[in-house]
């Protein structure tokens, strides 16, 4: 058994349901923990108060520049873990936390929270309310073979995590907009439904094939766009469909 | 300059495929209204009584005539209603999660344009927000495609152009390059493809697969007499449900080097498609002055 890889799970302004979505993926997850990971930090998960040094660090939530704690760990995490990672809609694009304007007890000055991407330079995205346990857990293998698998499993890796880190690179705000935006405007919808069946709060119908967003529903997850098979398709990655997911089935075993 | 990953390889236009047949279904019944051998619906009939898939997203019916609506069939009297291609856009990929949430389907069929058997494998290797979808998508049955339209895009080909009420078509079909119409009363009318060209969706003119290469199974009419269609069977599952639904009689085949047009037909189509489209990924680089339209091939 190859050595394992350090990760840890950094909790800002989120709901918990990022982590909750992680542990369900029940006897994936202790496969992971036992062969490709030890998790060295994580709220009530590992008895650590200060960040240590990482290999992956799972971010999840934004953060409130109010609060001096969070700001100075979001920081940190930087400094500590080698890859860091936007895990959710929250820590990705702000997502309901876009929302607060404070007012809420104990802390009604707590009312401006930001995307860690607008603070701290993130390599990784994964966006969703919650993010989809099963996109987790392949990150998760695809992490561990990019740190730790063979060369030509690395290549797979890398290849894997383009897009998450192209969206990373994209930015730190997101809408169901983008769908008009950068798919529809740009000549590019075809009318698949890949949108509207992402939709974490049912805010896109299709009207004659093309998407139709209830803005007012809308929370800013992110999850429609980077579902779209028009915001990336990497054939190099997708045609081996059959072959990825053996690999990771296989590697859950 | 970046490289865009859509660089398609001399010879890959057809996809990966382990079989190729010319086929029809066996089930009159299914013939009398399918769109070419039936295949797909003789195929989603097996799985569904042979409990291989619990349910097929498929084009349903609508309100208004050769409207599709994605449809989620349990019985093989709601697949029944789902046969013959309507020549517009349904976003079936639209009811992937909620076929396994409201309507508790545990082994998913779906049928789909090529872009759609896209949207399915990339949502399972990167589920977003289509939570616990991967592993329920039992069968995905890919239909060939060329182009699409806009529902309103048809309804002015059929009736400005052919002169024929939506209420009185009883088939639309593309091919020999042409648009053809059938009425009920026995009418046909025929367009060629010149003039149905600038009602096609936009979206389709980046779009690099013409016969589904990422389906379980795919079927067109091109390549196969009239009445019969071109099958490929592409991955380990499409092949285990092909060879049971042969076994079981579903369909009579040829071999598709002893039919006409045969495979060349489809590989010609294939790269003409890829080529064309190819070339508009191109110009939209260097659409507008130093200012390109998006290339969702390169990056998000
Ligand atoms: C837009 C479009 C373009 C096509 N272009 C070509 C082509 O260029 N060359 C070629 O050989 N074949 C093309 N086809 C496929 C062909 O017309 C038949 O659909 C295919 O051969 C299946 O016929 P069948 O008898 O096996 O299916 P049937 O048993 O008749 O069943 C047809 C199935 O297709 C589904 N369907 C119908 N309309 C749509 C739609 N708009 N979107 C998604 N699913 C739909 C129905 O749900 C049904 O399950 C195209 C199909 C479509 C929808
Ligand atoms: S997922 Fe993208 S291409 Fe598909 S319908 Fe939505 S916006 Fe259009
Ligand atoms: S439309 Fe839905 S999926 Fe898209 S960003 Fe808004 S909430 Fe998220
Ligand atoms: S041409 Fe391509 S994008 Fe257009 S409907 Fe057909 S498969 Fe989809």
């Amino acid at each position: 058994m190859a050595e394992k890889i350090t990760v840890g799970h950094v909790h800002m302004s989120g709901c918990t349901g990022c982590l909750v979505s992680l542990a369900d993926n029940a006897e994936g997850l202790l496969t992971i923990l036992d062969k490709y990971a030890d998790l060295v930090y994580g709220l009530t998960l590992a008895d650590v108060r200060h960040i240590p040094k990482m290999d992956v660090a799972l971010v999840e939530g934004s953060v409130c520049i109010q609060d001096k704690l969070s700001v100075q760990e979001i920081k940190e995490t930087r400094e500590k873990a080698a890859v860091v990672v936007a895990v959710g809609g929250c820590a990705c694009y702000g997502n309901i936390t876009r929302f607060g304007r404070g007012g809420q007890p104990n802390q009604p000055q707590h009312e401006s929270f930001l995307p860690i991407g607008d603070l701290i330079k993130v390599d990784v995205y994964i966006p969703g309310c919650a993010p989809c346990p099963q996109l987790i857990r392949n990150v998760c293998v695809m992490a561990y073979l990019l740190l730790k698998g063979t060369k030509e499993q690395q290549e797979l890796a890398t290849k894997y995590l383009t897009p998450l880190m192209q969206l990373a690179e994209r930015g730190t705000e997101a809408c169901g907009c983008d769908l008009m935006i950068d798919v529809i405007n740009q000549g590019l919808c075809m009318g698949c439904g890949s949108c509207a069946a992402a939709c974490p709060v049912r805010a896109i119908t299709h009207e004659y094939g093309k998407p139709n967003v209830n803005r007012e529903m809308c929370i800013k997850c992110g999850a429609c766009y980077a579902q779209c098979p028009r915001s990336f398709f990497n054939f190099d990655v997708i045609t081996e469909f059959e072959g990825i997911m053996e690999l990771i089935d296989g590697a859950l075993k | 300059m970046e490289r865009s990953s859509e660089v398609m390889e001399m010879g890959t236009e057809l996809g990966k495929y382990k079989t190729c047949v010319s086929a029809r279904s066996t089930n009159k019944e299914i013939l009398k209204k399918s769109q070419d051998g039936g295949i797909v619906t003789q195929l989603f009939a097996y799985a569904l009584e042979e409990g291989i898939i619990d349910g097929a997203i498929v084009a349903g019916q609508s309100d208004e005539p050769y409207r599709p609506r994605p449809f989620i069939a349990t019985t093989v009297e709601e697949l029944m209603t789902s046969r013959g291609t309507r020549y517009n856009i349904s976003p079936n990929v639209s009811f992937i999660k909620e076929a396994t949430r409201s309507y508790g389907l545990d082994k998913v069929g779906i049928v789909g344009t090529p872009c759609q058997m896209q949207a399915v494998r990339k949502g399972q290797l990167y589920p977003f927000g289509w939570r616990d979808v991967d592993s329920k998508i039992a069968l995905a049955v890919g239909i060939f495609c060329m182009e699409n339209f806009p529902y309103q895009s048809i309804k002015q080909l059929v009736e400005d152009h052919a002169g024929v009420k939506m209420e009185s078509v009883k088939k639309m079909d593309i091919g020999k390059g042409k648009f053809w119409v059938y009425t009920e009363r026995g009418a046909v009318v025929q367009l060629p493809l010149k003039v149905t060209h600038k009602y096609e969706q936009p979206g389709c003119h980046v779009c690099l697969d013409y016969v589904a290469n990422l389906a379980d199974v795919s079927t067109g009419s091109v390549g196969s007499p009239d009445g019969w269609s071109t099958v490929f069977v592409r991955t380990t599952n499409g092949d285990n449900i092909w060879a049971k639904a042969i076994a079981a009689g579903c369909f009579e085949t040829k071999p598709i080097d002893q039919v006409k047009p045969g495979l060349e037909l489809v590989s010609k189509l294939a790269n003409e498609k890829i080529t064309k489209n190819q070339k508009t990924v191109e110009e939209r680089a260097k659409f507008g002055v130093n200012k390109a339209l998006r290339n969702p091939y390169i990056k998000p």
